[in-house]
């Protein structure tokens, strides 16, 4: 995770809110490090990650996980991080015949309406075990990206749902914190809008305020 | 007129957007019909039911009947506690009133429907619910109704919010310039011509409406720094600032006033017409009468005295 980003939003690991969902947006550039950063920073605060991942493969995340501090294997071994990879699991739900339904199952059918098996596969992972401890602090889902499920023919409106059912079940009832990423122009938020600029490093990312000159960075 | 919306009934439309969201507007005129002694009953599609009773005080959240469906709007969870039909057959039950008493129907939101349903249908619909009250013929005296409609102008194309745009009796606008939120307000009343007005307002944290004089003068923004300032009782004269010139000067007068009108019949018209051009083609005119024709050789103008 990125400290700088923390300062920012004024978070840290051990006292991130919950019960809300978060909006990546970006157009015209890549705001791909923003989800390395928040999966980072949602392992590091003990959480129980579902991610929903259909742009890149699991080794990608691992490796710049690794850079971040977290190894995203060793998450998945343990239990905390259930990874959801969308590029193979594609392959598999179109060349082999499933018995159940697969979360990625609108690809088969012609006229898929829903998402309701991705949304009933987050809610399997993310649903709160019996085991008696309380292992991880809460629930968090993280989709990279929505614009994915568009491209491969799911109508907004049945994205909308699919958003609209992780916020009902997901975030409210289990009080959760769900990140999605989506390319589009970002809402401006009427009482807090904050506007920076950012340097992407090797394993940091530095934010500057509005207009300075590459100069004097 | 902001906070008389309600008073007219039928299908009050609030056009809200990202930047200037409407959901507060709804609340606080919620909260308004509420204390008036109304039945109000929202339809809660886009919020939990918790979020949406956030701010009243106990008082209005008992008077509010709340229509769950943000929880399992498409019954995904196979249980049987989603209201057959949806939100669409609970706008439907509310179409068979028989009470006196004036009803404010919340819709949390209109877009949300609009996006799930035909627009056809919804729009037969909202015209069912909004005027049952206004039935001709029926001697029962169904209450008031009005049916306020939140819809988020972005999410739609011109043509459905026009289809429901032509339904509404009263669309509420909202935006708004330096943090100072207003509601361009367009009321149709029947049998007279629309009326529109601007009304600043903010809401207050517990949903009470206040309104306001609007942001002052001086404190616009991109003022240039070149022109005075306009106080609010100067008259503006609209021609300074235009790309084109309205005045005329003495010479352009002079000539504007010796024009002569083209169809203006003066005396060298006169003498033009009468004496014919030299060169001037002379024309024929080949006639074929039919049988109906009556060929009389008398010239009828013979009697004019030219």
């Amino acid at each position: 995770m990125f400290v700088e980003l923390n300062n920012l939003l004024n978070t840290t690991p051990d006292r991130a809110e919950q019960g809300k969902l978060t909006l990546l947006c970006d157009a015209k550039t890549d705001g791909s490090f923003l989800v390395h950063h928040f999966l980072s920073f949602y392992l590091k605060a003990n959480c129980k990650v579902c991610f929903v991942a259909l742009i890149q493969s699991f080794s990608h995340y691992s490796i710049v996980g690794q850079k971040l501090g977290v190894s995203l294997t060793m998450a998945r071994e343990r239990g905390q991080l259930v990874f959801l990879e969308g590029l193979k699991s594609a392959v598999d739900v179109v060349f082999q015949a499933q018995k159940e339904p697969h979360p990625l199952q609108f690809l088969r059918e012609a006229n898929a309406g829903n998402l309701k098996p991705l949304f009933e596969f987050v809610r399997e992972a993310l649903k709160p075990v019996d085991s008696g401890e309380a292992r991880w602090t809460y629930p968090v889902l993280l989709v990279d990206d929505l614009s994915v499920l568009l491209s491969l023919g799911m109508g907004a409106v049945a994205v909308l749902d699919f958003i609209h059912y992780c916020r009902a079940t997901v975030c409210w009832e289990l009080k959760l914190r769900i990140l999605w990423r989506r390319p589009s122009q970002p809402a401006v938020h009427r009482d807090q809008s904050f506007t920076y600029q950012y340097k992407i490093q090797d394993k940091s990312v530095s934010f500057f305020a509005k207009g300075m000159s590459p100069a004097v960075l | 007129m902001l906070d008389s919306l309600l008073a007219l009934g039928g299908l009050v439309l609030l056009r809200d957007s990202v930047e200037w969201e409407g959901r507060s507007l709804l609340k606080a005129l919620v909260k308004k019909s509420a204390l008036c002694g109304e039945q109000v009953h929202i339809l809660g599609c886009e919020v939990s039911e918790e979020e949406f009773r956030e701010g009243f005080d106990s008082d209005i959240n008992n008077r509010l009947v709340y229509h769950d469906f943000f929880r399992d709007p498409l019954n995904w969870s196979k249980t049987e506690e989603a209201f057959p039909g949806g939100p669409l057959g609970a706008l439907r039950a509310m179409c068979k009133r028989t009470d006196p008493v004036p009803v404010t129907i919340a819709l949390d939101s209109l877009s949300w429907l609009l996006l799930r349903l035909p627009c056809t249908t919804l729009c037969q619909v909202l015209h069912a619910v909004s005027h049952q009250d206004s039935c001709p013929g029926d001697s029962s005296s169904v209450g008031k109704v009005s049916v306020l409609g939140l819809l988020h102008e972005e999410l739609h194309g011109p043509g459905p919010v026009g289809a429901l745009s032509s339904l509404a009796q009263t669309e509420v606008t909202l935006g708004g310039t330096m943090g100072q939120a207003s509601a361009h307000i367009l009321c149709r009343r029947p049998r007279q011509r629309p009326t529109d007005q601007t009304q600043w307002f903010s809401i207050l944290p517990d949903f009470s409406l206040d309104l306001q004089e609007g942001p002052s003068v001086e404190s616009q923004p991109y003022s240039d720094p070149h022109i005075p300032p306009v106080s609010k009782n100067a008259k503006v004269d609209p021609t300074t600032h235009l790309t084109f010139n309205l005045h005329l000067s003495k010479k352009e007068r002079e000539a504007r006033d010796s024009l002569i009108l083209p169809f203006q019949f003066s005396s060298e018209k006169q003498q033009a017409l009468l004496r014919p051009r030299p060169g001037q083609a002379t024309s024929h005119i080949f006639y074929e009468p039919d049988a109906y024709d009556d060929l009389d050789q008398e010239d009828p103008d013979d009697d004019l005295d030219i």
